[in-house]
């Protein structure tokens, strides 16, 4: 198990990012409108995709937390919310740069664009709160109301901001991407999976031992918050 | 009916509710000069925008909707994190538990209290931003009013929660903020909007899917409040 996720999650993460990125960039035909351009979408829209899924799961993690208080949840919690805000960051500068010689600017107010940027800090916001509270069990639990009131929010800000205004093509789907294209975005896919289990992976054990340390302090310093 | 008599019979949700907003509307009643502070900061705040807009009478009066709500929202991070802050000198929230009340109950008062002082700031605001920026109504006072209610409730369901949780720790005026103001963007952009409606006017008939947005938004963040309350303030 621990030669499974130590060393074999992160050679198929790292094969795979290689393949799908190798295909993507030098085999894949070229897009009909935007040219080479259209390339950036073999990171892009897979670090979408992992994105969102991290917080999902974030967000289940914490609803299991406030249900059942079992601490492993609040550690997986925060650690896939970690990963999440990493690929939410590769999200908004990809789609930045793939907008500016696309669309002509930098950053627009359109629905996806604006619900990524609000994720990325609203779960900035999660982990800086958690940074404040020393005692464990606190943290966990208004770190998990904190998580839940962003990942609610989520649905709402694409709706408001879709009545708002709306720019962005179609999201991307098999159907409307060309074959050739969507071996290395399905390769990419799966390469960023991997990569997300394995960081999450280490990330939980980080925590833990992080949660060990911390208990083990006496309790004047572990409490230091309540000043 | 004191809280004490009260405790003695189990009041029911909206007793209870009705007694702990009676307190709080008595504090603030009686440190004024903090509802004052609050008041004379978000009408700073109008005026800095027209400052930063410059001179232009015609581009402030179109932005002058969003200038309204935004000074209210930086207006309501000082007024939620006060009203909360009460509620830690001498343990103040623990008496409350204490007694027969439910977190409920505590939360519904809160944000109750939070949503009549940010209403009525707001009630302040909008003649000020009209002659400020010379801005026209074109609906009535009775819609900017829903619009106000609206908004503001919006704001202070996530806004007492958040307030709560950061009111005990040593970088609240930065983490609530940060908390709240992403949480809050589809109730400042649906507000904006139906107060931008209300100033231009509505042919299209657009208002109502907007109101329907903010109730919306309400709706999840007041229930939702509710349920996490209590988790948010056991020790």
């Amino acid at each position: 198990m621990k030669l499974l996720t130590g060393k074999i999650i992160p050679i198929i993460a790292l094969g795979l990012l290689f393949a799908g990125h190798y295909i993507g960039l030098f085999i894949a035909p070229t897009e009909r409108m935007m040219g080479d351009v259209y390339r950036i979408i073999y990171t892009h829209v897979p670090a979408a995709w992992i994105c969102l899924i991290a917080y999902t799961l974030t967000f289940f993690a914490s609803v299991y937390y406030l249900f059942r208080n079992k601490m492993g949840a609040d550690i997986f919690a925060e650690a896939s919310a970690e990963i999440g805000v990493m690929f939410n960051a590769i999200l908004l500068i990809t789609g930045s740069i793939w907008g500016k010689p696309t669309w002509g600017v930098w950053w627009t107010w359109d629905p996806r664009l604006t619900t990524a940027a609000i994720m990325f800090f609203a779960f900035i916001g999660y982990l800086a709160l958690r940074r404040f509270i020393n005692d464990p069990e606190r943290r966990a639990t208004w770190g998990s109301v904190v998580a839940i009131l962003a990942f609610i929010d989520l649905p709402l800000v694409w709706y408001s901001v879709k009545w708002w205004n709306s720019l962005h093509q179609l999201q991307s789907t098999p159907q409307t991407v060309d074959a050739a294209m969507v071996t290395p975005l399905r390769i990419s896919a799966f390469a960023f999976l991997f990569l997300y289990i394995w960081m999450v992976q280490v990330r939980y054990q980080i925590g833990v031992k992080r949660l060990e340390q911390e208990q083990a302090l006496p309790n004047p310093i572990a409490q230091g918050e309540q000043s | 009916m004191s809280l004490a008599e009260s405790t003695n019979k189990s009041p029911s949700l909206v007793q209870t509710v009705w007694l702990i907003l009676q307190k709080d509307l008595r504090i603030e009643w009686r440190q004024r000069a903090r509802i004052n502070a609050t008041a004379f900061f978000a009408i700073l705040t109008l005026l800095l925008f027209s400052f930063a807009a410059g001179p232009q009478a015609a581009l402030l009066e179109k932005q002058a909707p969003g200038y309204l709500w935004l000074a209210i929202f930086l207006a309501s991070v000082l007024a939620l994190s006060e009203s909360m802050r009460l509620e830690n000198d001498n343990e103040a929230l623990e008496g409350l538990r204490l007694l027969s009340t439910t977190p409920v109950a505590i939360f519904l008062a809160k944000a109750i209290l939070n949503s009549l002082m940010l209403w009525s700031l707001g009630l302040l605001l909008l003649p000020l931003s009209i002659a400020f920026y010379d801005a026209h109504m074109e609906l009535g006072l009775h819609q900017a009013a829903l619009v106000l209610f609206l908004g503001t409730t919006a704001i202070s369901a996530p806004g007492t929660l958040y307030a709560t949780i950061t009111s005990k720790l040593q970088a609240r005026e930065v983490l609530l903020p940060l908390l709240l103001f992403p949480v809050l963007i589809p109730g400042l952009l649906a507000s904006v909007k139906a107060m931008t409606l209300i100033y231009t006017g509505d042919p299209m008939q657009q208002l109502p899917s907007w109101l329907a947005l903010l109730f919306g938004f309400n709706l999840i963040y007041w229930i939702v409040g509710g349920l996490l309350f209590g988790r948010v303030i056991e020790e």
